[in-house]
């Protein structure tokens, strides 16, 4: 790998903001960009007025039921009259927006970005499920009238049986997370559940359960970006991106080895590069890995070099995952308990980590010195990973 | 200031005025191409058939016009036994739209035998199909891990150049 | 800060290719931009990056296939639901911001696997919009020609005028399917498909694939590849497509804002002078006549200069010497590229039938119906 080299200008984060996470919102795909960018440009001190260019991240036109969403949704995300280009790789999408805006800024071309993620997962009726039935290859996957559970129930089950891990180690993700959830006034599914309840939940397709699932999911999570000269005006603590990576791996998802997400590990190396990380599982303070599914929480924590491979389950069960532990992981709640509405989420990720770095998350707030931080999104069938590194 | 955004329940939703209900018209005709043509004529004769990489010489199924590692051009044309072994199962007890199954499935990756393969490279030949013949608790126990399977072809009469044309792997 | 556009490559141009799947046309057409930009796919590029939209592909998460044809797996691969011209926009913008020295653009379109194009076309509608039935869904097209003709002055004749130019300049090009020799009167005897503008106006659909390497001018150098130089690109969206009823009708803000920019970062003052030719939008006749005036390449009452053969290809500025889309059809998302690919083969001279002279020239798109996103770039020899 030969990117990430010579990066010249540094670029700071300056400003984040939310929605709600809900299964259903009255707002439309619009609105609920428009409340989540102007929460952002609102926590920077800013105007629409001061943005220089817009990226839309979004990951699935059939959500929304509105083809070409980028348009669509571009004066909601504050695009009027101005340069906005929309990302999409798919459960990816998420971390990829704030990627994509730093280049935009680090280019020289634009001073300030506003990077919005939105996704409208009740628009597909009866039920979002329906939309996954159109990912798949046309000729080789579709005529099996797969569900979307299914291919991560086969990672799921591959994971555990090449690395000896049981379904209560995994269900201890939902359980760390959809509690750290209880501190998000943002989130759709907080809650205080046992292994237990996470075990007896409806089973989808074997080992996923429904609590293993994080719900479907309406909202949007915007951040304002800014080139070191402007950023340092707008704000006395900005919190840097020092690094990103992205990879995708071959879309014959059933001809490899799905037990480790090896581009997850290719993306988090271009990032980490980026960012003079060398041992990033002593170096990284808080991480915001992509958690749709809780195995997926461990999986990425070992793409992302934070566990070494199959180690993560028993850090995990050690307490070391805890906020209050060495590494805290899914500060926010995650996914598993923030909703996943599926850009925005990997937007929320990276906004949870600009707020933890300084010292703004409330009652959510990690202890301990906090430096450097890595969130990333996984997604596609089972190929794409987005990285992005922080620091304060 | 609240948090943005305002949660409604699904009956709240139905009695709002403006609520729009449209179904996309949005049909596709999908040009199959020059490699999975070839797949599919084989799947209508009963047998599957992969494509070598010249430059890896990695066997491709479902076979491509190129190798995606390589980026260099595919080259010959091999069949393979079609047998092989479960490399990862899970059982589904819902449906593409989620509706729950009155008779739960399984599903899974098959590694599929094929010349100059032991069977632990981190990239083979494989389909993704249903398993018959394999019970829930075989599945959840772990033992159809690495179990050796075979395609059940549906009669000649049948196949009409699909995946279907397989009806699922089963053990032997 | 330049960069180059050291290969291009190309599969298809015909109205349909069945015997390829988009994947196999995406490949024929990597392949070949690479061989002309003298780079190996696996090894000397540094990030690919994908422009398509799922619907327009008929698979949700479209960019799960993205990788695969164009080398980019295990690589940094991304896509973006835009115009291939604003992936180029990406590619410019990581290579100077030091990501990157070598990128590939890859977008690629097979209308003809779509078999309800209308429908997918009201799905870009806002939903409350649907269901006022519009019809046909190019109508927002026929209300800018509309408020265009009535605020320029210009004619249904001077409209027909600018098909009659292109599809007959199109017959000199063999990429170019929808070429035909036409005349004032074939076009005015038509009966309009979207008032005003008839079949002979409206571009056909063209199956193609479309692979742009992007380098930075130091690795340019290095390798074997005729660059021609990317001087400056940019894109701008003026209202959203939920929100039409703000759009500026009979003209195209977008394109003027994003030629501002890309002329400022080309260092162009006066286009008109400094640059020699252009491919500009031409999807429905009149946007090629308010193009040519967003982009400040003709006065208001564009088509007096039409009229008067300057934009012909042996006029004063020519205009689509390569056809237009007229002649060579939209492909979706790759419009742009096509536009681009013309552009660079008739600055490295080697357009063949359709070559005009010049050192400096301007490509200009628009995502279409019912967007009002444009994209501009400045290129030269």
């Amino acid at each position: 790998m030969r990117a990430n080299v010579h990066v010249k200008d540094r670029v700071a984060i300056v400003g984040a903001g939310l929605t709600l996470f809900a299964r259903r919102l009255l707002e439309t795909p619009q609105e609920l960009a428009w409340e989540a960018a102007s929460r952002a440009l609102d926590s920077a001190g800013l105007t629409l007025r001061d943005i220089d260019c817009v990226v839309i991240g979004s990951a699935v036109d059939a959500f929304d039921g509105v083809h070409m969403k980028g348009e669509y949704l571009a004066d909601g995300a504050g695009g009027f009259s101005k340069p906005v280009i929309r990302v999409a790789v798919g459960g990816g999408t998420g971390v990829m927006v704030p990627i994509t805006a730093w280049w935009h800024a680090a280019s020289g071309l634009c001073k300030t970005v506003l990077a919005v993620g939105e996704e409208k997962m009740s628009h597909a009726y009866p039920h979002p499920q329906g939309v996954f039935a159109y990912i798949w290859h046309p000729i080789l996957e579709r005529p099996l009238g797969p569900n979307l559970i299914w291919i991560f129930a086969l990672e799921m089950a591959k994971y555990m049986h090449e690395c000896r891990v049981s379904k209560e180690d995994i269900a201890l993700v939902s359980v760390k997370n959809k509690r750290n959830a209880l501190d998000n006034p943002h989130a759709q599914a907080p809650a205080n559940i046992t292994v237990e309840d996470v075990l007896k939940s409806e089973t989808l397709v074997w080992p996923v359960q429904l609590l293993d699932i994080s719900p479907v999911s309406d909202g949007a999570a915007a951040l304002v970006l800014a080139r070191e000269s402007v950023a340092r005006k707008i704000t006395d603590t900005p919190v840097w991106v020092e690094g990103v990576g992205f990879a995708l791996d071959s879309s014959f998802w059933y001809n490899r080895d799905l037990s480790y997400p090896r581009y997850v590990e290719q993306a988090a190396r271009m990032a980490y590069k980026m960012a003079g990380i060398e041992r990033p599982w002593k170096e990284i303070d808080v991480a915001e890995p992509h958690d749709p599914f809780d195995y997926k929480e461990l999986h990425n924590l070992e793409g992302l070099m934070l566990a070494r491979r199959c180690e993560a389950p028993k850090l995990l069960r050690e307490g070391y995952f805890e906020r209050s532990g060495e590494l805290p992981v899914s500060p926010s709640g995650g996914l598993l308990g923030m909703g996943n509405p599926i850009a925005a989420s990997g937007v929320m990720k990276t906004a949870e980590l600009f707020w933890q770095l300084r010292y703004e998350a409330g009652a959510r707030q990690v202890k301990k010195s906090l430096h450097k931080a890595v969130a990333n999104s996984w997604g596609d069938l089972m190929q794409a990973g987005t990285v992005i590194v922080l620091s304060r | 200031m609240g948090i943005p955004g305002r949660y409604v329940k699904e009956e709240e939703l139905k009695r709002m005025a403006g609520v729009i209900e449209y179904k996309p018209t949005a049909k596709y005709a999908y040009s199959a191409g020059q490699a999975l043509s070839v797949f599919l004529k084989g799947l209508r004769e009963g047998k599957i058939v992969g494509r070598t990489c010249n430059s890896c010489r990695r066997i491709m199924v479902p076979p491509r016009e190129f190798c995606e590692y390589c980026h260099s051009p595919a080259g010959e044309w091999v069949e393979l036994p079609g047998t092989g072994r479960v490399e990862t199962a899970s059982v589904s007890y819902i449906s593409a739209r989620r509706a729950k199954l009155r008779e739960p499935e399984v599903v899974a990756i098959i590694r599929l035998d094929a010349p100059g393969y032991r069977g632990d490279e981190p990239d083979f030949p494989g389909i993704f199909h249903r398993l018959c013949g394999v019970t829930e608790e075989e599945v959840k126990g772990g033992k159809v891990f690495g179990a050796r399977v075979r395609p059940r072809w549906r009669p000649e009469g049948e196949r009409r150049g699909s995946i279907t044309d397989i009806e699922c792997f089963e053990r032997w | 800060m330049r960069a180059a556009v050291l290969g291009i490559g190309w599969h298809g141009f015909r109205p349909s290719v069945p015997e390829l799947s988009f994947a196999e046309m995406m490949y024929e057409a990597a392949v070949r931009a690479y061989e002309d930009a003298g780079v190996e796919a696996r090894e000397d590029i540094d990030v690919f990056v994908s422009c398509q939209e799922d619907f327009w592909e008929g698979i949700a998460i479209s960019d799960e296939f993205a990788p695969d044809p164009i080398g980019g797996v295990m690589r940094p691969t991304m896509t973006v639901a835009g115009d291939g011209l604003q992936c180029v926009g990406q590619a410019f913008m990581m290579i100077r911001s030091g990501l990157a020295e070598v990128v590939a653009v890859e977008t690629h379109a097979k209308p003809s696997d779509v078999k309800t194009l209308q429908g997918v076309y009201e799905l870009a509608l806002d939903p409350q919009l649907r269901t006022l039935g519009p019809g046909n869904p190019l109508f927002p097209a026929g209300l800018d020609a509309v408020a265009y003709m009535k605020r320029s002055g210009a004619e249904r004749e001077h409209l027909a005028l600018v098909a009659v130019k292109n599809r007959n300049r199109g017959l000199r090009n063999a990429r170019a399917p929808h070429a035909a020799r036409i005349t004032i009167e074939d076009v005015m005897a038509s009966e309009p498909v979207v008032y005003p503008l008839t079949a002979y106006e409206i571009a056909g659909y063209t199956d193609v694939a479309v692979n742009v390497v992007i380098a930075s001018e130091r690795k340019a150098r290095e390798l074997k590849g005729e660059p021609v130089w990317l001087e400056g690109i940019w894109w701008s969206t003026e209202v959203g497509s939920g929100t039409m009823e703000w759009h500026e009708w009979g003209r195209m803000p977008s394109m003027k804002a994003a030629a501002r920019e890309a002329y400022r970062q080309a260092g162009i003052s006066d286009p008109r002078r400094q640059t020699d030719f252009a491919e500009v939008e031409d999807r429905f006749s009149f946007m090629e006549l308010l193009s040519l005036e967003e982009l400040g390449l003709a006065p208001e009452g564009a088509h007096r200069l039409l009229e008067a053969g300057h934009f012909d290809a042996k006029g004063g500025y020519p205009v689509n010497p390569s056809g237009g889309s007229l002649s060579l059809g939209t492909s979706f998302e790759a419009t742009g590229l096509v536009r681009l690919l013309e552009a660079v083969l008739q600055l490295r001279g080697k357009a063949g039938g359709t070559q005009v002279e010049g050192e400096r020239a301007i490509v200009a798109s628009w995502r279409g119906v019912p967007t009002y996103t444009s994209i501009v770039a400045v290129l030269s020899r």
